[in-house]
């Protein structure tokens, strides 16, 4: 039971960390509250959707950029779906920075833009091992047989 | 117009838009005002306006004063055409006389031979008719003497003739005219030859010639310094026919009468003899030489008024000779002092009231300026409290997410191992943060109310439900604090009434929310009851205070604590709630009256409001003092708000409290009476579905307050049980048998059992059947009191108050085994109503975004509702193509292709066509609604704009994305509360 309520105490730990860093913010505890025993695997489901999407749009952005005239609209609908899901699923740094990615669209900005797509997959590469690191965690709770602490 | 766009130009994006319109407005209603008043120069109007009427009244002077001087001129010419006349006259007369005294010389001197007349027979004839000639000093009567006869006439008189020069005998000429009569006032003339003198000779030569009487110049007479003129009249020796020559006359021609006029003394003497003798001046002219007239009376020195002059002809009888009299005024005419006091004093009328015309015009410009620059102001503190509505919306809902942050970051701290310090740190500043969330809501609310965006809406709604919810919110606190929490709604109240639920319900959450906190212990008493009904009641009342019968308040209200608000005491309760035989007349609105109106009532046992301090309760961040909000929180805008909403619902709110004893906040609103064909089907959708399987029970309440006794059996009632109440558990068991027959339970009062009554004499007494069920009524039980209560006797099952009819009805189903069990624990928060609200919807979510999808859903299918998703506007429509199953859409407005607004526009179209059909085909069974999907829009920043782009496209509201649970029941609630549930989903 030790090393359950270490697990757990190492688990609140993280996430408070991913919290005060702003890699997550209030909306992946409504993620986590909307979690039940009807739909155990929610967050995870959540997480690994957007991991896809984001993946895929990523990768839209990296071709779109690199055309010869670029499409500002179609990228500019690339963030703002990248927005939208980070923001669904409380990823507050990804977020912030499609922001600004916006911003740099609107103003027809290379540089920016691809600055930001830069900044934009470093964020989400970081988010996505903080997630991945915080659901190991949680397996290993529930593999050892405590229950996954819930964040208020 | 120039201002507002100033004004406008000021703010930034929208807002801007509301601060012109409304200037607009405001500028275009100022605009209909016109002014008379010249704006500048009025100095120069005065000066015009006096000078003007200057002229008018020099105008008006003169009018009056030309009539004075033609009355003073025909005065003159009056007097003296009267003098010229009578001078005349008498003239004349004196003539006609001196006539006669010819006729008489040539009658008994000519034609009597010898003759009868001599001297003295002439002087005394003469002497005694002078008075007959009052102008003539004497007269004398000359012979025609030849030189031929000179010696025999000398001879028979006795003298020689002389001159009149110097009395000598006159020296020889061919002709002589002596005088031989003559009156004695002119003896001294006998025998001077009237030839002698210049102008008598000439005279006679030319009364001769033309046998008529003649006049001389005037001249000095003689004997005496008068100037006088001469008269002679010629004696014929025969009589001569009237066409007699010149010579005949001359050759007949006998001698002279001739006599003087004292023209001077004679004037002078007729003139005194007239009135206004003083002021005229007279003078009489010889004009026979009009070059050089001759005066004949007056001074010739220019005295007197010379502007004013009157000449009148005078004829004395000789056309040879022609005078005339000329009259003036001694004094200057005097100054009509009419005219000028009228135009004097009419002209200074005058000026004060151009005076009295520049000052007010002077301050009628001042005013107007003054009011123009109010109604600047005015427009501009409207324009700034718009602004500051705007500005608090927009900063509150800015607050609002960092706050959240900071909210989670704390639950996430307290979660922590903290030391006992930290976590009270922390603790505290939870609590700060959810009062300052729960600030900025209320400011939000309040900044909608001012800038007059909140509508209330009319959706019905059972009344009884949701204050049972409001005290289910409350009931927490309410048994930690140990204070008794009670509603009653009166059996006159519909059940169904229209209006805005969400509305009624912040009221009286907010009132109740007030009570809560200030309350120690004691109790709450939420009432409601027809607004007529009561003050029917109250006035009854008031006559029955009147006669004195007043006894302790204690024990006559719900706790047995006094209330602020006596009145409010069992003894008149009692009339309230008994709803049959009432004995007060009320002028009750019936089936015909559309409107109910409701009072509500909520009373507590707190510390009551400071005397001082209740002026201003109603007054936004106004608490009764600073000291109030250190130990009790909030911010006091909530009854601000409750104010606003009241009487946004027709009513009005007030209160009656008394420090340390408590307050009761009474408010009336108006509501319209539910038309039952309106709902399908009210019973299912709007009444909380209390179960049926009660009604014909019977129950008997054991309780001593008899307020509490009436709340529980309002409850009771409303789950159809009968109620019967009595006074102890011994009365209970032995009325068990009378009335109502045995009951199916008894509820005993937790302070009633404990005041000692024993329970076993119910056991010992069941006898027949089954024995009733014991159920204990408490606010709070602590452990040892529940064993007890266990121990007891109340094995059966214990109701924790504040009483509410599911509440009771799942006990009640608990305690009989009646029905099949409550799913799941009665929980008193939001998502079990929203888990009611959406359970079996089917919902819609269009999004076309797979995170945010997934989240969505996720969220609603919690709450029980089933989810379909759609990833785009079109693959919405496809799925909403009527008839379909949705209760709802959630709809994403920024989509690629078709964005939410247009979406919903497209199903807007589809529904109305649908609709027009169905009004023009046959009725079938599902047509009796029209088709109208409630779309709410989900988006992630909620401003104003949106929200009317929202509705403009037809939506029927928002939630903010990410999903609120607050905010998604608040909207859910909106459509679902009203609408029936689908028959469908079972």
């Amino acid at each position: 039971m030790a090393a359950v309520s270490q697990l757990q105490r190492q688990f609140v730990d993280y996430t408070t960390s991913l919290y005060n860093e702003e890699y997550l913010d209030d909306q992946f505890t409504q993620l986590q509250k909307l979690q039940d025993e009807s739909n155990p695997d929610f967050v995870v489901e959540v997480v690994s959707l957007f991991f896809e999407d984001s993946e895929k749009l990523l990768n839209n952005l990296a071709t779109a950029l690199q055309q010869t005239s670029v499409d500002y609209k179609q990228v500019d609908s690339h963030v703002h779906q990248f927005k939208g899901s980070s923001s669904s699923i409380g990823a507050k740094r990804v977020t912030n920075v499609c922001v600004h990615f916006r911003n740099f669209c609107e103003e027809k900005n290379l540089d920016g833009c691809l600055r930001c797509l830069q900044q934009v997959k470093h964020e989400y590469i970081l988010v996505r091992t903080k997630l991945e690191a915080l659901f190991r965690l949680e397996q290993q709770i529930l593999q050892a047989g405590g229950s996954v602490p819930v964040m208020e | 117009m120039k201002f507002g766009r100033k004004m406008g130009l000021k703010m930034q994006g929208h807002h801007h838009l509301v601060a012109v319109s409304l200037n607009e407005q405001q500028l275009g209603t100022k605009r209909k005002y016109t002014s008379y008043i010249p704006r500048t120069n009025q100095g120069k109007y005065l000066v015009l306006w006096i000078i003007v009427f200057g002229f008018a009244a020099i105008y008006v002077y003169r009018c009056i004063d030309a009539g004075h001087q033609q009355r003073i001129q025909e005065g003159l010419v009056s007097m003296c055409d009267q003098r010229a006349r009578m001078l005349q006259d008498q003239f004349s007369v004196c003539v006609n006389h001196v006539h006669a005294l010819a006729v008489l010389v040539s009658t008994f001197h000519y034609y009597k031979n010898p003759s009868v007349i001599d001297q003295d027979t002439f002087a005394e004839y003469t002497a005694r008719t002078a008075f007959e000639r009052p102008l003539l000093s004497g007269v004398a009567y000359a012979q025609r003497v030849m030189n031929s006869e000179r010696e025999d006439f000398e001879g028979q008189h006795g003298g020689t003739i002389r001159t009149m020069a110097n009395k000598e005998p006159s020296p020889h000429r061919d002709e002589y005219a002596p005088v031989i009569f003559s009156q004695e006032t002119v003896s001294y003339l006998n025998l001077l030859d009237m030839m002698s003198g210049e102008e008598d000779r000439e005279n006679i030569l030319r009364a001769r010639s033309t046998g008529k009487a003649v006049l001389t110049s005037p001249f000095k007479l003689l004997g005496s310094h008068h100037l006088g003129v001469v008269l002679t009249i010629p004696v014929y020796k025969s009589k001569l026919p009237p066409n007699a020559s010149v010579r005949d006359r001359i050759e007949a021609t006998a001698g002279y009468l001739g006599g003087a006029f004292d023209v001077e003394s004679l004037v002078e003497n007729l003139l005194g003899q007239l009135a206004g003798n003083q002021e005229i001046i007279v003078k009489v002219y010889d004009v026979t030489n009009t070059s050089d007239p001759l005066i004949m009376y007056g001074r010739q020195t220019q005295e007197g008024d010379q502007t004013r002059v009157h000449v009148s002809k005078l004829d004395f009888g000789d056309p040879y000779r022609k005078h005339q009299m000329t009259c003036g005024y001694l004094h200057k005419a005097p100054i009509s002092w009419t005219a000028t006091t009228t135009a004097c004093l009419g002209y200074v009328i005058v000026i004060l009231a151009g005076y009295m015309f520049y000052t007010g015009a002077i301050h009628i410009v001042q005013v107007e300026d003054d009011f123009h620059t109010m109604q600047q102001l005015k427009v501009r503190a409207e324009a700034a409290d718009v602004a500051k509505s705007q500005f608090l919306a927009t900063v509150s809902h800015e607050i609002r997410t960092p706050m959240n942050g900071i909210l989670g970051m704390l639950a996430l701290l307290l979660d922590t191992d903290l030391s006992s310090t930290q976590r009270d740190y922390a603790q505290t500043a939870q609590a700060c943060g959810r009062a300052l969330i729960t600030l900025i809501n209320e400011v939000l609310d309040r900044a909608k109310i001012e800038a007059g965006k909140l509508e209330l809406e009319a959706v019905p709604f059972d009344l009884r439900s949701i204050l049972d919810d409001v005290l289910s919110l409350f009931s927490e606190k309410s048994r930690n604090k140990g204070i008794e929490l009670a509603v009653l709604v009166s059996d006159k109240v519909p059940q169904i009434v229209m209006g805005d639920s969400g509305r009624f319900r912040q009221v009286i959450t907010n009132l109740v929310g007030n009570s809560v906190k200030f309350t120690e212990q004691g109790h709450i008493f939420v009432q409601v009851h027809l607004a007529e009904h009561c003050k029917a009641v109250q006035d009854a009342k008031l006559d029955t205070c009147m006669n004195g019968i007043s006894k302790g308040p204690q024990s006559k209200t719900l706790s047995g604590r006094e209330a602020a608000d006596d009145r409010n005491n069992w003894d008149k309760f009692k009339h309230l709630i008994a709803d049959e035989e009432f004995p007060f007349q009320v002028v009750t609105s019936d089936g015909n009256s559309q409107s109910v109106n409701l009072m509500v009532s909520v009373e507590d046992t707190g510390i009551g409001i400071p005397l001082h301090a209740q002026e201003l309760v109603f007054m936004p961040f106004m608490q009764a003092d600073s000291s109030t909000s250190r130990h009790y929180g909030g911010t006091g805008i909530g009854l601000s708000i409750s104010k606003c909403l009241v009487e946004l619902m027709g009513g009005q709110i007030s209160f009656v409290s008394r420090p340390q004893i408590g307050s009761t906040f009474s408010f009336t609103a108006k509501f319209k009476r539910c038309e039952k064909n309106t709902i399908a089907d009210p019973k299912r959708s709007l009444y909380d579905d209390l179960p049926t399987s009660f009604k014909g029970l019977k129950a008997t309440v054991v309780d001593t307050k008899p307020v509490r006794a009436a709340v529980t059996r309002y409850h009771l009632k409303r789950l159809g049980v009968l109620v019967e109440v009595v006074n102890s558990i011994k009365t209970a068991v032995s009325a068990s048998c009378s009335c109502l027959g045995q009951p199916d339970m008894i509820l005993v009062e937790k302070d009633v059992w404990l005041s000692g009554d024993d329970l076993n004499s119910i056991q010992v007494s069941g006898h027949v059947l089954k024995p009733p069920k014991i159920i204990l009524l408490a606010t709070n039980v602590t452990g040892c009191e529940f064993d007890k209560a266990k121990a007891a006797g109340f094995s059966d099952t214990l109701i924790m108050k504040p009483l509410r009819a599911s509440m009771v009805a799942a006990c009640l189903q608990q305690v009989l085994g009646t029905g099949k069990a409550e799913q799941g624990k009665v929980m008193a928060n939001g998502s079990v109503y929203l888990r009611g609200l959406l359970r079996g919807r089917k919902i819609l979510v269009v999004d076309d975004n797979r995170v945010n999808r997934r989240v969505a859903a996720g969220a609603l299918k919690k709450f029980g509702a089933e989810v379909e998703c759609a990833d785009s506007g079109k693959a919405a429509l496809d799925l909403l193509q009527i008839p379909h199953g949705f209760d709802a859409c959630f709809m994403d407005i920024q989509m690629p292709e078709m964005d939410g607004f247009e979406a919903t526009r497209r199903i807007r179209m589809m529904e109305s066509k649908i609709n027009e059909q169905q009004t023009g085909g046959p009725m079938d069974s599902r047509t009796t609604s029209e088709w109208h999907l409630p779309i709410l829009a989900m988006t992630a920043d909620v401003i104003q704009a949106t929200f009317e782009e929202c509705q403009k496209s037809g939506m029927d509201g928002y939630v903010s994305k990410p999903f609120q649970e607050e905010n998604l029941y608040q909207e859910v609630a909106k459509f679902f509360e009203s609408k029936p549930k689908p028959v469908t989903v079972s």
